[in-house]
């Protein structure tokens, strides 16, 4: 099988017929192309969007109030709900499953810091230290809240890297104090947060919620409920977001089939939601690429038996010069497979080089690194390799089986 | 050489069944040249292809070089003709994306003889033939006489016992034709029996022997004593 002189033979063939054999390797080298590109793409969406659910934990449950929108136990509807301390503390102690969790006061209005000459408007959040993990904030400098803070009410602050910017220029923050709203917080740590959506969480500083509450009369109000729900399922997380829902309706006195008196976001079924989206996204990328493939070999079939009729009286002259029939299979399926794997290779190689060149330009919040598992990209050219070879030897069987006397009838 | 003994062959095109050859008897020795004539549809052309195992026989027997030849298969067919016969056609059958040396060489490729070898002996023939500085050109820079020099130093290569001609000076002007004749001849005085395949008079009177074929009979053969005396 493997005889310098065939591949001599073979090369001195396509050399010759240079026409032929880009034909055959461009619709090979296109299948592939394609297919890298189509994968890539696919990859690249779902990086994007994985990146966009990184910057928080992906199984929280977020409650934020609203307004009653049924009546109930003969109460009108349009009752403002206003969540509390004493909700966070019961949610927290009758639900079962919950991980992690922090409720969350907000101070409205504009909140001025400022640090000796430099001031600046932020956002101040109030938490208790789970949040941090909730958020995914991660702490460049120093720390983040902590218990010891929230019992012993501390006058602590952690701050973004952007804060830090506007209101340091450059001095080191750790220890110093800084003025929100008037009133002075000493910088325990800095943060830095993702955030695909602008930079919303990196334009505010931490406080722990109970020094919050306090200092800025806020008594027991809070704004928000955040828990993470460990590694339960999706099912088991919606229990839990139900639970959290009724225990709410019973503290507050609302209809739990109320759908305005408590919002809540279940970031695990919508993650699960978006991946099981990405999974038909993919099933159906792969249905194109081997459309594709399919393409390409039926392309490879057809230009391989023109290239037979096209050979016909040469391999009539052949079989009269004493070439046996498995010798004509051979020389047309080598060549086949020669022209199928380097063209392969080259649509391979183009693709990834494509990839990466315009992937790079192309990234935004919902498309990210499109890489191809070049595993896959591999078998997809093995898999084209081979019905190369074998799209090539029906033809080169009808080829082995002409009777020389018919392929060299004078025309 | 070669000995037919009431071949018999018949080809099958849809309903019709076209009755070739209808019992050839015919006996070749070693060394002869023979010319095999008959108008067109006389059978004689399939006749050749049965002698070069181009083409199987219905009925009768054909042994050549006293080996039988039937049914066998298709390799086998490819070193019978590989290593008895040389063909030589009337519309050359180079191969036009080989040059004139790699056309030559082709017979010995299937007998696995190394490039440069094969080559080399090549050369050999091509230089016998008288062109030497045409190796290199393709098949359609050459004129018709040295396309068919060039087809004939093809089947010379592979050393055949038999050469196979079939009307091999049918597109070739008179000159040329008479020129190929003498090359053929000189080969024939070589000891390699020659068979060709012609309608032309003056190229058939130009062998020792002529066969007439007819409705897919020999009519007559005659001995061309002229030529014998030549010889």
């Amino acid at each position: 099988m493997f005889d310098t002189d065939k591949w001599q033979e073979i090369f001195s063939t396509i050399r010759k017929n240079k026409l032929r054999t880009f034909l055959t390797g461009f619709s090979v080298a296109w299948g592939i192309f394609m297919l890298m590109i189509l994968l890539g793409s696919g990859k690249g969406l779902q990086n994007g969007v994985e990146k966009e659910f990184e910057s928080s934990a992906t199984n929280t449950i977020w409650v934020w109030s609203g307004q009653t929108s049924l009546p109930y136990k003969g109460m009108k509807p349009g009752r403002n709900i206003q969540l509390v301390n004493e909700d966070y503390d019961a949610v927290k102690s009758s639900v079962k499953g919950i991980d992690k969790s922090s409720s969350r006061y907000n101070i409205w209005g504009t909140n001025t810091l400022s640090y000796k000459k430099q001031s600046g408007n932020f956002n101040v959040r109030n938490v208790y230290p789970d949040y941090g993990d909730i958020e995914k904030v991660k702490i460049i400098k120093g720390r983040y809240i902590n218990q010891p803070d929230i019992e012993q009410f501390r006058k602590v602050t952690t701050i973004s890297t952007q804060v830090e910017e506007a209101l340091f220029k450059g001095e080191d923050p750790i220890n110093k104090y800084i003025n929100v709203n008037g009133v002075p917080f000493k910088v325990i740590g800095t943060f830095t947060d993702d955030d695909n959506n602008g930079d919303d969480n990196m334009r505010l500083i931490y406080l722990p919620i109970t020094t919050a509450q306090r200092v800025f009369s806020g008594d027991n109000r809070i704004n928000t409920i955040a828990i993470t729900v460990g590694d339960a399922t999706v099912e088991e997380s919606k229990l839990i977001e139900q639970s959290v829902k009724s225990k709410l309706a019973t503290l507050h006195k609302f209809d739990p089939a109320d759908p305005r008196a408590i919002f809540t976001w279940n970031s695990l079924e919508n993650y699960q939601k978006v991946m099981r989206l990405f999974s038909s996204i993919r099933l159906f990328i792969w249905i194109i690429g081997m459309g594709t493939i399919i393409a390409g070999i039926v392309g490879v079939s057809n230009i391989m038996m023109i290239v037979v009729k096209d050979r016909t009286k040469e391999i009539g002259i052949r079989k009269a010069m004493g070439a046996t029939p498995w010798s004509i299979i051979s020389l047309i399926l080598q060549e086949a497979v020669l022209i199928t794997s380097f063209a392969g290779y080259f649509g391979l190689v183009l693709g990834v080089v494509v990839l990466e060149t315009l992937g790079s330009k192309l990234e935004s919040p919902f498309f990210s690194h499109p890489s191809v598992d070049l595993r896959i990209a591999i078998y997809a050219l093995l898999l084209l390799v081979f019905s190369g070879a074998l799209a090539g030897f029906i033809p080169a069987r009808k080829a082995a089986a002409i009777k020389p006397i018919e392929a060299l009838r004078d025309e | 050489m070669i000995r037919l003994n009431g071949i018999n062959k018949s080809y099958v095109t849809g309903a019709n069944k076209l009755h070739v050859l209808k019992g050839i008897d015919l006996h070749i020795q070693a060394g002869e040249f023979v010319s095999i004539m008959g108008s067109s549809g006389s059978g004689k052309s399939t006749l050749l292809n049965i002698l070069g195992i181009l083409d199987e026989h219905d009925t009768g027997e054909y042994f050549l070089d006293n080996t039988l030849i039937r049914n066998q298969s298709e390799t086998k067919a490819a070193g019978l003709r590989n290593k008895y016969i040389g063909f030589v056609f009337q519309s050359f059958n180079l191969i036009s994306f080989k040059n004139a040396m790699e056309n030559v060489a082709l017979p010995l490729y299937y007998q696995n003889v190394g490039r440069k070898k094969r080559n080399r002996i090549a050369m050999e023939y091509l230089d016998r033939m008288g062109l030497t500085e045409w190796a290199e050109h393709m098949p359609n820079e050459l004129s018709g006489g040295q396309k068919q020099r060039i087809a004939i130093a093809r089947a010379l290569i592979s050393k055949p016992k038999v050469i196979l001609a079939d009307e091999p000076t049918g597109a070739l002007d008179t000159t040329t034709s008479y020129e190929v004749m003498q090359i053929l001849k000189e080969i024939n005085k070589e000891g390699i029996t020659i068979i060709i395949v012609t309608h032309e008079n003056d190229i058939s009177h130009m062998t020792n022997r002529i066969i007439h074929l007819k409705d897919g009979l020999i009519e007559s053969e005659v001995l061309n004593g002229k030529d014998a005396m030549l010889s």
